[in-house]
């Protein structure tokens, strides 16, 4: 499957991965709006590393033996069968966050804000390329298949 | 501490309407204009310190901010204009050298402006490129007096030994700009786009990274007052071999590289130890004379085993024209040419303003004065100091150039805005800086494809107007000045150029 893949030795750390996956899980899907009247409830689904020079952008991998499946107590997290994805449903998840727990990456955050569920890369359920990808100023971030 | 008396140079000017606080300008900033105040959720500009190189303009998600020159009005004077008043607050306050990057921005005559390009009608017919060949291969080197070619058995042989050609696919060239003045990043792109594009591009005086020698039938190495990362290996692995004499935008003075530039992968590159300044001499104290010039061609050509061209590149001055014709006759393959409004790192501001000729007359009166001598054919001319466009191109080819350099025009396709400021180190494209924070915003994947669609656009723009000439090859243009008319330029200024007033038949 297509997953995203950071290539840290161009990333700039601008953030604005962070700043379209947001927009990108908005109502309104329209920058100004969702930072000026939905932000408080939002957050980007992927986690931004900094250190020194250093930084990239750590989205869900999608893993292939994916540990919060196995984690995951009420089946919300699930594989989406039509694109291979790690999906969370949001209406099941009851925020027990053992998901964050086994999640090897760290690319689970809680949503204390909003949902009050796991929030995780859903790779922009629908659209062709994802927003983080396909606003990434100096393209480190790609999506593309690669073999495991 | 006393008071600064120098006012901003630009204004930003961000609207709170359309800001989100998202700070990437505040990430994106290495002169700090911008700073988030997390007890407001704002962000605000300190102007003072904006260069005006619009990353954070470019890199807003929301088209929230705008840098417009600062509108401060001195009193109206013509000749106590703003930028000599700043300029001598500055250095009132400093003491030093005003410093400036890139190339002369001071209202010279430009002399592409007032050239005006022939096409065909009726008496002779145009071309069309996208149906018919045509030809921009350019082979840089000296050319035989004659050519001597006997026949045998129904087979043709060229008896005459021909001298060691570059071949361009086009009559376009990376000018030099060294590893330490610009980033790797921006080093990897040149030299990837010159290979995706069959030209060249030059190492200037910076050695050649390792990792760039898979580049080398791309590469032309260049031999400097410093000699920095001269040894065996960079001249065998290069095309070309080019002795830098001087730069356009400061002919007469050397090259200083601070030493915060030269870091461990400039200093083993360059063969200096980290961390200090690296000076080219202002002469090379080799060269006093055209025959001491000869002697470095020759030991070059030694060197490499005669296989490769050498060229020199020295800036236009005043008499450019016996100058080029000395190093003609010193052996050298091609002379690079650099006018007045050539690009650099760092130069001086008077200097960069006020020294030299611009390339037009210089490279007209060099051809002029080789063809008088009758030895034009021995050396390949290069053209170099603010080619801007295609029509540039085409104009200089006329007036007797082989091909051009373009330094100032490849950075800016890499991103370089034209802030000046390549000399602090500070660059926020990632271009003219070794901070690692800096250098990977320039992507060479994205660089070198970007240049190499400068170098596609202008050969398909430079194919339509020899089309439209009537002219199949670009040999065919070499000198030709018919194609070219002036207007607006006096009877001297006409007769420097060796063209027609517009409306002349």
């Amino acid at each position: 499957m297509k997953r995203i893949y950071v290539n840290e030795e161009y990333c700039i750390a601008c953030r604005l991965c962070e700043v379209h996956c947001l927009v990108q899980h908005s109502q309104s899907k329209k920058i100004i709006k969702a930072y000026k009247e939905e932000a408080p409830q939002l957050m980007p689904r992927l986690v931004f590393e900094e250190e020194g020079p250093l930084s990239f952008a750590m989205p869900c991998r999608h893993c292939a033996d994916a540990p919060c499946l196995d984690a995951c107590i009420t089946g919300a997290m699930h594989r989406d069968e039509e694109t291979e994805a790690v999906l969370c449903d949001e209406d099941r998840c009851v925020g027990c966050w053992m998901c964050v727990m086994a999640c090897p990456f760290g690319a689970i955050q809680r949503n204390l804000k909003g949902t009050k569920a796991a929030s995780k890369c859903d790779l922009c359920y629908g659209e062709e390329i994802p927003a983080c990808v396909a606003h990434c100023p100096n393209e480190a971030l790609v999506f593309e298949e690669r073999e495991q | 501490m006393s008071l600064s008396l120098l006012p901003p140079e630009f204004k930003i000017v961000r609207d709170d309407a359309r800001c989100i606080a998202c700070q990437v300008c505040v990430r994106q900033c290495a002169n700090d204009v911008h700073a988030y105040d997390p007890e407001d959720d704002w962000v605000y500009s300190d102007y003072s310190r904006c260069v005006g190189c619009h990353r954070c303009v470019t890199l807003c998600p929301t088209n929230a901010i705008t840098c417009v020159q600062n509108p401060l009005d001195f009193r109206a004077n013509a000749n106590w204009t703003h930028a000599m008043i700043t300029g001598l607050h500055k250095q009132a306050e400093t003491g030093g050298i005003l410093l400036s990057g890139m190339g002369c921005d001071q209202p010279q005559r430009i002399y592409f402006d007032h050239l005006l390009l022939n096409a065909s009608q009726v008496t002779n017919p145009s071309i069309d490129p996208l149906r018919e060949p045509m030809e921009l291969r350019t082979h840089i080197g000296r050319k035989p007096d004659r050519v001597e070619i006997s026949c045998k058995d129904g087979k043709v042989k060229l008896d005459t030994k021909l001298a060691p050609q570059l071949e361009l696919a086009t009559p376009i060239m990376f000018s030099a700009m060294s590893y330490g003045s610009i980033s790797y990043n921006a080093c990897v792109s040149l030299a990837r786009a010159a290979k995706q594009a069959g030209i060249v591009y030059n190492t200037g005086e910076g050695g050649l990274h390792p990792t760039l020698y898979e580049y080398g039938p791309w590469t032309i190495a260049q031999v400097a007052s410093g000699r920095f990362g001269v040894h065996p290996e960079y001249l065998d692995v290069a095309a070309a071999l080019e002795i830098k004499i001087g730069q356009g935008a400061k002919p007469g003075i050397g090259g200083h590289l601070p030493g915060e530039k030269v870091s461990a992968d400039v200093s083993r590159t360059r063969m200096i130890p980290e961390g200090t300044d690296a000076l080219s001499p202002a002469p090379h104290h080799d060269i006093y004379s055209i025959e001491d010039l000869r002697q470095l061609i020759y030991a070059l050509k030694e060197a490499t085993d005669y296989e490769k061209p050498v060229g020199v590149k020295v800036a236009a001055v005043h008499n450019i024209a016996p100058i080029a014709s000395g190093i003609a006759r010193a052996g050298a393959d091609y002379i690079a040419i650099d006018g007045l409004r050539g690009g650099t790192g760092a130069a001086p501001t008077v200097i960069r303003n006020n020294v030299g000729i611009p390339i037009e007359l210089a490279i007209s009166a060099v051809d002029q004065r080789l063809r008088q001598e009758g030895i034009r054919n021995q050396v390949s001319l290069i053209a170099a100091g603010s080619i801007r466009n295609s029509g540039d191109v085409v104009k200089i080819i006329a007036l007797g150039a082989d091909a051009v350099y373009i330094g100032t025009g490849a950075l800016v396709a890499l991103g370089c805005h034209l802030c000046q400021k390549c000399y602090t180190g500070k660059c926020n494209w990632g271009i003219a800086t070794q901070d690692p924070y800096l250098t990977k915003r320039l992507n060479p994947n994205i660089g070198s494809r970007r240049l190499a669609n400068l170098v596609r656009a202008w050969s398909l723009e430079i194919k339509e107007m020899l089309g439209g000439m009537g002219v199949n090859a670009i040999e065919s243009l070499r000198g030709n000045r018919d194609h070219l008319r002036g207007v607006g330029l006096n009877e001297v200024e006409l007769r420097s150029l060796g063209i027609k007033a517009a409306g002349e038949a």
